[in-house]
């Protein structure tokens, strides 16, 4: 159980999946400008995320890694080369289900989400999160945890941003530092911040 | 006619600055900022990229008349993700280290926003010969800007470059120390913003 609190607070924290591993940037700064659409591109991903990462284990686990296929009977196939290709085609394939599942059963939500869900596929903090669970080695229920960890971590990073950048419509910034630059550069200070969580140990 | 006034000249050029995939169409950068730390994994994060990007554009550009427009994009990953897996495939096969310290990164230019970008607006439209130069540009604008972040990275956090040391033992007798701050996280989003400042106030009006 500490592991799991100690995974989830790593992942929301000081590994947060923007701040520290920069993963979904493009994202990040092209949906930041407005509230609304921030919080709704967060709920998105977290959504995904928790539900990609275990599936993405499960496929990783029984057909990918070496010696995965030993149920089949192929003890020594080793198809752990295809991961990437596999595991994007999962992500688009369950953006692709849950935007149907949405639609049909809560179309209040699918107003909200719709128009969000087909951008994460090319999220890269969706297929970052699969290839670094592979790599941490975690088991099926941290893999779990750290899917929505991450992506909670990943909405509190752009729902953040997004307030910060409502101020800064107010500022005046030098010419040529506005948008992309100035955007860049209070995350790198909310990074700074978020690295100060790195001493709490559970 | 002159070399800098052909189309293909264009179609190379531009993407090296005044149309920059990092700084100005700010595309592509989650995978910019990861692999910056030293040279080394810049310049071959830089390489990958450009060659994946090319030669994706290649491809899809031949095809483009045969891609049904319904599944374009699912087209499109599949060709972009072989060619990622290949290239993670050599680096893996010849570069092991370097493979191991880009870890996950590689494998990220599948979900680099400028490989998908170029492929749905460039390649899907123009002849492969052009396509293949928008993506050695393309390439090359990136690599310039992440060549640039870790250089500054890691001659300031470390005073090497290339993992051989730059500043002279000398200095740190005398109390010079390395900018510890270089090598975390926030400095490259930090650098990057500045990087982006100096080429903005640069530029004509």
């Amino acid at each position: 159980m500490e592991n799991m609190i100690s995974i989830f607070v790593d992942s929301v924290f000081v590994g947060n999946i923007l701040l520290a591993y920069f993963l979904g940037m493009c994202s990040f700064v092209a949906v930041s400008n407005n509230m609304d659409t921030a919080i709704g591109l967060g709920m998105a991903v977290v959504f995904v995320l928790s539900i990609t990462a275990p599936v993405n284990w499960m496929v990783y686990r029984w057909l990918l890694a070496p010696g995965a296929l030993d149920w089949a009977g192929f003890p020594e196939v080793d198809l752990s080369y295809l991961k990437l290709i596999t595991f994007i085609a999962v992500i688009a394939a369950l953006v692709q289900a849950v935007e149907m599942v949405i639609d049909r059963y809560s179309p209040v939500l699918y107003t909200s989400l719709g128009v969000f869900l087909p951008l994460i596929t090319v999220n890269c903090a969706i297929l970052g999160t699969s290839l670094f669970m592979v790599e941490r080695e975690y088991t099926f229920t941290e893999s779990v945890v750290f899917g929505t960890g991450s992506g909670i971590g990943w909405m509190l990073a752009i729902v953040t941003m997004a307030a910060i950048r409502i101020k800064l419509r107010y500022a005046d910034l030098p010419r040529g530092l506005e948008g992309f630059g100035i955007t860049m550069i209070v995350t790198g200070l909310m990074a700074m911040c978020f690295m100060l969580f790195s001493g709490i140990t559970l | 006619m002159k070399l800098t006034r052909t189309k293909h000249y264009k179609a190379f050029a531009s993407p090296l600055l005044q149309n920059n995939p990092i700084s100005i169409q700010s595309l592509g950068i989650c995978s910019a900022l990861a692999v910056t730390v030293q040279l080394k994994t810049a310049s071959v994060m830089a390489i990958s990229l450009t060659l994946v990007l090319a030669f994706s554009n290649l491809i899809i550009s031949l095809m483009r008349n045969h891609i049904p427009r319904n599944i374009r994009m699912i087209v499109e990953l599949c060709v972009i993700a072989t060619l990622v897996i290949l290239a993670d495939e050599i680096l893996k096969a010849f570069f092991y280290d370097i493979s191991k310290q880009l870890s996950v990164f590689v494998g990220l230019i599948i979900t680099n926003c400028i490989v998908m970008g170029r492929a749905e607006t460039y390649a899907l439209g123009n002849p492969p010969g052009m396509s293949f130069l928008d993506g050695l540009g393309n390439g090359a604008g990136y690599g310039s800007i992440l060549i640039a972040v870790a250089f500054i990275r890691e001659f300031l956090g470390a005073g090497k470059l290339f993992g051989y040391q730059i500043i002279p033992n000398l200095f740190y007798n005398m109390g010079y120390e390395n900018m510890g701050f270089m090598q975390l996280a926030p400095a490259a989003f930090i650098i990057i913003g500045l990087l982006v400042w100096l080429q903005k106030s640069l530029e004509k009006e």
